[in-house]
This record gives C-alpha cells, structure tokens and sequence, in this order.
C-alpha cells in the first residue's frame, strides 16, 4: 500500500543555502557586475533586481574530459541518405551532430546569467558602502503599513464580523421586508372584522380573506430573521505608515574639473540620500541642480552626463534652490534634504556669499544639508566657509570623500536621528 | 470489460490518487512486478526545484554548485524554455517519489505508473542497483552526511570545506569502484566506525611516511618496491587512504563524497534501461486501465500526448537533436523484446531463438535484473529496432581527413552497429580512463597518474585544472602522463 505525503506546506527556498553560497563564492565577479549596474541606472532606479552575468569558463566545474583528435565511432539515429562506406566532410567546430546554436535571446552562451534579487542588489551596493547593519536593515525594508479602521463592508472574516451592525441590518431588512405584507393584513383583517360584525356574513368573501390572511402570514415568517446580506464586518485597510513627502536637492559641480570618476562617487552619495529617503517618505521628489558659472535645473542624464567646461559659482545653485523651494517647495508640506557634491574649486569671493546664503536662508528650511568634497586634499575657501555653516547649524553634514566607503559617515547623524 | 472510470475531469484530489494508485498496484502485481513500498510526496514547484538541485535527494549538504544548478533550472522554468520534470524518484526504501502539485489527475496516473511501478521495480530488482547500493541505509547515511559536514565547516571554516569539496566533486567520477563490492552501510555502525577510523587510518600513514625519513641506505635497496603495487582506479578512495597530510576530517568528507558517487554509479550505468523499462511499464500499466474501462478517453489522448513526446527521437540533422534519447531507444527495446516473444518473424527466430515464443513477462524481467546498458544493448538490440531508428554509426578518426559511414541499418550492419552502439554507453570508454600509478615514496612525494589512452583519445582542456584538484587533494606535486596503447608516454602535465 503506497503512502501519501503532502508536502507542499513544507518550506520551500531549501536550495537558499546554496544561493548564498554562490553568490558568496563569485563575489567578485557579482560586486563589478553591481557597480557597473549603478554606473548605468537611474538615481530614483536602485530599488529593485538586477540581471547578472558571469562568464561560464569562471563557473565551470571541471572534470576528466576527452579532448578533439583519436578515434571515435559513434551511433547516431536518422539516416536519410547514408549507405556504408560513405565518406562526409567534418563538420565545423563541435564534433557530433548538435553543434553550437546560437541564442535567441540575445545572450551569448558564455554568460551563465541570473537575477540577483533587490535584497541582494542592495546588500551588494551597501558592502561597498560600508554601512553599518542597522542602516542596512533600514534602507532593505519595504514600505511598512500600519492596519487602519475604515469603516465596515458586507464581507470579511468571521473575527472581525460586527454583531451589533449586523444585526441592526438585520432588522431594519425584516421591517422594510415585512411592511408591504403587513400593511396589505392589517387592511384585510379590519375588512374582515367588518364583515363578521355585519349583518349578513357573505361566506365566499369571508374564505377568501382567510385564505389572503394566512397566505400574507406564511410570506411574514418566510423572512427570515438573518440573513447574509445583512452581516456587517470591520474593515482595516493597510496605509503606508510615514505619510509624508520630502523633496532632495541634488546640486553638483559640473565644472572641466569633475571627471567621471568623481561623477560616479557623487552619485553613490546622491544615491544613498534617496534610498532613506524612499523608506522614510511615502514620496519624494528629486531636483537636480548643476552648475558652473551657472546654475540650472536638468534632468538626471544632463545631470551626470553632460560636462561643462570654465568657471565655478556655487552660489548660483544655491541662489537656484532657495528660488525652487520658495516656488515650488513650501517648507511647511515639504521634508527638504539637500546633497551637494563639489571637488572645492570656487570663485574666492564667492564662498561667503554661499555660507550667507545657506546660514540665512536655505538651512532653516531644511531638514539636513550634506556637502561632500571630492579627491580635494587642501582644502579652498569654500570648505573653510562650509565650516562655518556646520558650527552654526547641527543638520549640516561635511566630509571630505576619497573612495565609496567615506559617503557613509556624511550621514551617520542623519540614519541615527532616524533610529531614535 | 466496462467499468465506471476513475475520475473524469483532470483535477486530483488525494482520494482520486488513492484509488488510482490501488489499481495500478494491483495491475502492477498481476505482471509480477516486484516493488519497495511506495512513499509518494506532493510538492510545488518550487519545491521541485530545491529538489533537482542537489542531485534530487531530499537531503543533502550545501554547496555552491547546487546554488547554481538552481539559478539555471529555475531561469530556463521561469521563461518557459523548459517543463520541469513531472516526477522525481528515489531509489530507496521505501521509494520516494515526488508528485507536482500542477500535474493534472492523468500526469499524476502517469507519473505513479512509471515511477512508483516501473522505477521502483527496477530499483528493487536490477543487480547493479541489489549489489551496489543500499536503499534501507542512504537516507540516513545523506542526514549523517549532512551533519558531519556542516559541524566541519562549524570547526575548521566554510571555505576549507568548500575547496576540499570542490575537488572531490572535481573527482567524483574517479571514486567509485567498478570491480570491488563495497560494504553495506548502515548509520550506527558508520558513525561508530568512523572514529575508528580515524584513529586507525592516522596510524597507518604515519607507517607508511616513516619510510621517507632516511635511516639506512640498504634499507632502500630493500625496499625499492613501487607504490602503490597495483595502479588503483579509485583515485578518491586512495587519497583517502594515503595522502599523507589530510586530517581526519577530510578524510571523512572524501569517503562521503566517495559514497554518495558509488551510490549514484549504477544509475549512470543504466539511463537506457532504467528509463525504458519505466516507460514500458506505464505504458502498459495505463492502456490496461483503458482496457478495463477504468479511464476515460480524454485521459487517454492527454496520456499519449505526453508519451509520445517522451519517446520522440529527433534525427541526427534536426535543430532539436541532443544526442539518443534514453526514454525512446528503451521504450523501443522493451516494448521490442515483448513483441518478438508474442509475435516473432523469421528475422527474429533467427537472431534471438531463445527469446521467442517465450513469457514475456518472463523474459523481460530477466533482461531488466540482469544487464546495464552496455550489455543489454549488446544482447538484445534487434534489427528491427535499427531500421526503425534509422542507426548508422560514424568513424572520426584524426587520422583522415573525412568522416566515414561505417555500417547502416542493413543486412552487413546490424551486428556492427550493435557493438558500437554497446560500446558508446560502456562509461569505461566514455571517461578517459586514469590511474594512480606511483609514488615517490623516497623522494618528493609526488605522485603520478597515468591516462591509458584509448582509440589515441587525447584528454581535454580541463586537464591542467583538474591536476591542481588532484594536487590539492594529495598535497604534493601532482603528474598526470598520457601513456598510449604500446605503453609510451604520449603526453605529461605536472602541477607543483
């Protein structure tokens, strides 16, 4: 007698291990897969998988082989023309029939390809981040909702059925059911009372109206006294938990002397500051100011990809986003974070106009500016201005950034505030 | 005959299963099928990918290759290229056998038939399986396997273990032995023993390495013997044995690697046979269903859908071609076998005299208990079977500048196309065949292994790779010398 076993409640994801273990093991290979992934995508796009390759020959596992040349016969099914003794060209490349058939999916043969799921995609970006554990598991969460009361709907689960709405239902469907029936006896029965007080009594008629009557009755105790369209449950809806918005100024130096190198690490730094964002806020707005001489508002390809080339004035971005946020941006409905990226080159007198400016105005309205200054190693007036600007205002984060790992503790105060 | 059927729309529920399941057991029995009892687990698809990928046992250790395994099948299902496998059978006892949860009621009447019947039957009852694997035992011996590893990589690092399995995995098929029949296994007595192991098999290198500290020069004289006395096929049961500085650990994991080959060896020597003596059997099993009524028409049809791509032979010419099919040539050859006991020609009483007019439920169960895919090809492949295959056999030989067409499917082939066809499922010419030859006892330790050529067969381009596996296995410098039919040495690679 053969036993019957449903496993399918059983936990699946037995293999995870195993992931772990080989992406564990092609780390490096994943890592540069990752970084050029970020190079390619969007600021406001890192939420999600990404497809990785692998070359094959790094993956394969190798064992005995024969190689090309010796002899070999072999038996193959389907001859069509063949009579012993024929002699046929060697095919080209594979020997055997099968021979290498290209992709028809775009992707070489030499790839071993996977997705890498968006757990992992971040887990990779933030190694390379040096984010602590806590920051980490902040930033991977998903949206969190809070279950909210809204109201009651006719169906749900029997916990959360309303007694008291149902059965107010219940009977304010008898009544209005019960009425026509009601109204139509109590109009026979004063009919019949009539007719039984009146002198002569007409038989048929009196029958008749007995008949009515009962009939009437049946058709009030055919109402039943619940019914399913009467049960009422409570209903709890799932709302995003911070509903709030935020809006992240992302200013940067767009001057000769950014070059893509410094462009790459200034996005990692723009990028973290969204992804806590994106988890913080149920919306955020991104605004992109670049500058030279001055400043403008583009999109994210002009942005990181278009260079300028002349002079330097910072404070033509800064002047830009007081007038955005002014316009567009009320401090009042708007959490505004700004970023700001620059290598330090400014025009002398322009670094206190930027000092003036942020002190004056823009950090009021700010929840927390974070300035990066990339491969500088002497500082320029505009750093020395800056540091003004922090002793004046705790929100104000400055770090000077030679490789990914030091974009972390620009904002250390800004992921610890959030854990308190 | 006419019964109510089983079932009439393709939704299984456990009680339709049940009861198909009683009468395909009762109409298995009635053909003498002898089975294990049957464990029949449902799962999902995901499930079943976890399942091909760690060689489809329901335990077994992690390791980055299963990972994967597990990213191919589950990208090549996810786009569709590929249907997951309906069933996944395990030879042991009793025989698991897993259902997908997706499978309709035919699929899952199918997939009972061929798996809990026709594998399970051969499992039990074929003498590579009855002599070289234990089915009570490999269940537990995969949860001793599992555990000793993961306390390994607890005590001396993921990564140690992980290169250590690397190689060994590298080696598999180089640690099984053909000729010796290994001893049974069974939990308790192999954890008991495995401490004795240890401690006895320490001992004995120590012995044999004390020799290589110099006390005496006639002592050498004396002892100039070559090491090891016979080559030995077995190269991981040697590293075992005597490499000299392996712990008692690596030890251990090499001899479950080592197992776990031998246990999987004879289902690599039998994918013919296996797969076509199961085919054959639901094939039979369910038309007798049909025939007592006990299934409708529209099971049929969806049953001989999937039968038919099964056993489909695509020619050597088509885009779809990968080599013979196992499910067709063994369907073939079964279902040939019974059609030359019931209804012999002349071409038949001529070539298997002793197989006609015969049981054939007889007959076919001889053939199933008593061959591997080699000989069973050997003996039984019938003139009929290649004509209708169309079977030619090909010469590429190095030597010239065309291939040849040696034999066809006619009169003057048949035998020669047989023999080749044998000899390309004999796994002894398929893997280059290579032996631990010597060691340098006195010297450096090193160690040589020799590659008998076969047909001037060169070995490929993994080779150097596969001696740094070998090397790291033994700890010293590793040689591997090609040596072809005269006994020359065609070839040398050395790993320091």
């Amino acid at each position: 007698m053969s036993q019957f076993i449903d496993r399918r409640l059983n936990p699946k994801n037995k293999s995870a291990v195993n992931r772990q273990r080989f992406l564990q093991r092609f780390r490096g290979q994943i890592r540069k897969a990752v970084a050029d992934a970020v190079a390619k995508r969007s600021v406001t796009d890192v939420d999600r998988g990404e497809k990785i390759q692998i070359p094959t020959k790094d993956i394969s596992e190798p064992t005995f082989r024969h190689g090309q040349g010796g002899r070999r016969e072999v038996v193959q099914p389907g001859n069509k023309e063949f009579i012993a003794g024929d002699k046929v060209p060697r095919p080209e490349g594979e020997e055997g029939g099968s021979g290498n058939r290209a992709s028809d999916t775009g992707e070489g043969m030499d790839e071993f390809v996977f997705e890498l799921s968006r757990e992992e995609f971040l887990e990779f970006i933030f190694e390379d981040l040096e984010l602590p554990n806590m920051v980490k598991r902040q930033l991977a969460r998903e949206a969190t909702f809070k279950s909210q009361h809204a109201g009651f709907t006719s169906d749900g689960s029997p916990s959360n059925l309303h007694v008291i709405r149902s059965m107010r239902e219940a009977l304010a469907r008898r009544t209005a059911l019960r009425a026509p029936s009601s109204d139509r006896k109590r109009e026979l029965e004063v009919e019949l009372a009539a007719l039984l007080t009146g002198g002569e009594p007409d038989e048929e008629r009196i029958a008749a109206l007995s008949e009515e009557i009962a009939l009437l009755e049946r058709r009030i105790r055919a109402v039943p006294f619940l019914d399913t369209i009467d049960l009422r449950y409570r209903n709890r809806i799932q709302v995003p938990k911070p509903s709030t918005q935020a809006v992240m100024f992302c200013l940067m130096d767009v001057s000769g002397s950014m070059d893509e190198v410094k462009k790459n690490l200034a996005k990692r730094f723009f990028l973290l500051l969204y992804l806590f964002l994106t988890r913080n806020y149920e919306k955020t707005d991104v605004v992109f100011i670049r500058h030279h001489t001055v400043a403008l508002e583009v999109d994210e390809q002009d942005f990181f990809y278009s260079r300028e080339t002349g002079g330097t004035v910072v404070s033509s971005a800064l002047e830009l986003m007081k007038d955005i946020i002014r316009d567009r941006y009320p401090s009042g409905d708007w959490n505004i974070y700004g970023a700001q990226a620059s290598d330090g080159d400014n025009w002398p007198e322009d670094s206190t106009n930027c000092s003036r400016l942020l002190i004056e105005d823009i950090m009021a309205s700010v929840q927390y500016y974070a300035y990066i200054e990339i491969n500088n190693h002497e500082p320029h007036s505009l750093w020395m201005e800056y540091e003004k600007v922090a002793e004046y205002w705790p929100n104000f984060a400055m770090q000077p950034i030679y490789s990914a790992a030091d974009i972390y503790p620009v904002f250390r105060e800004l992921f610890k505030k959030q854990q308190a | 005959m006419s019964r109510k059927p089983l079932s009439e729309g393709s939704e299984w529920t456990f009680e339709l299963l049940q009861s198909y399941d009683t009468e395909i057991a009762r109409i298995a029995a009635g053909f003498g099928l002898d089975t294990y009892p049957n464990q029949i687990e449902i799962i999902t698809s995901e499930q079943m990918m976890d399942c091909y990928s760690s060689t489809g046992m329901p335990v077994f250790y992690p390791h980055w290759s299963f990972g994967k395994q597990f990213l191919t099948v589950e990208k090549s299902y996810r786009r569709g290229y590929m249907g997951l496998a309906y069933e996944l059978v395990i030879n042991s006892n009793p025989c698991i056998a897993y259902l997908m949860e997706e499978n309709s009621m035919t699929m899952q009447a199918l997939v009972i038939a061929h798996a809990c019947y026709g594998h399970n039957s051969f499992f039990k009852n074929n003498y590579l399986f009855k002599t070289w694997t234990n089915a009570d035992a490999i269940i537990d011996y995969l949860v001793f396997a599992r555990n000793y590893i993961a306390e390994c990589e607890e005590r001396y690092g993921v990564s140690a273990v992980e290169e250590l399995l690397d190689s060994c995995h590298a080696l598999m098929n180089y640690g099984v032995d053909r000729y010796r029949r290994p001893p049974a296994l069974s939990i308790t007595e192999e954890k008991h023993r495995q401490k004795e192991r240890e401690e006895y098999l320490q001992s004995q290198i120590n012995d044999l390495w004390l020799r290589t500290v110099p006390k005496k020069e006639r002592y050498f004289q004396e002892q100039a013997h070559q090491f090891p006395a016979e080559p030995e096929e077995n190269l991981l049961y040697f590293f075992e044995k005597n490499a000299p500085l392996l712990e008692s650990w690596q030890r251990e994991i090499i001899r479950i690697v080592r197992k776990i080959a031998q246990y999987l060896y004879p289902q690599r020597q039998t994918k013919v046979m296996n797969e076509g003596w199961a085919t054959f059997w639901h094939y039979t099993l369910l038309n007798r269903l049909y025939d007592e009524g006990l299934v409708t028409d529209g099971f049929m049809l969806e049953f001989l859908q999937s039968h038919t791509n099964v056993i489909s032979q695509p020619p050597y010419y088509s885009n779809h071609f990968s080599g013979l099919n196992p499910y067709a040539l063994g369907f073939a050859m079964m279902s040939d076998i019974r059609r030359i006991c019931e209804h012999p020609t002349d071409e038949d009483r001529k070539w298997f005299p002793d197989l006609v007019d015969t049981d054939w439920t007889k007959t076919l169960d001889f053939a199933m208990r008593n061959f591997k895919d080699e000989s069973f090809i050997a003996q039984y492949l019938s003139p009929k079977v290649i004509r209708d295959f169309k079977l030619f056999s090909v010469l590429d030989d190095d030597l010239n500048d065309e291939l040849e067409i040696t034999h066809i499917h006619d009169e003057d082939g048949y035998r020669a196309v047989r023999h080749v066809l044998s000899d390309q499922y004999n796994l002894g010419n398929l893997e280059p065949s290579i032996q631990v030859y010597r060691v340098d006892t006195r010297g450096d330790r090193s160690l040589t292994l020799r590659h008998y050529q076969h047909h001037r067969r060169p070995l490929g381009e993994s080779t150097n790779e596969m001696l740094r596996h070998v090397r790291r296995l033994w700890g010293f410098k590793a040689r591997l010398e090609t040596v072809d039919e005269n006994g020359r040495i065609q070839k040398s690679y050395e790993c320091d």
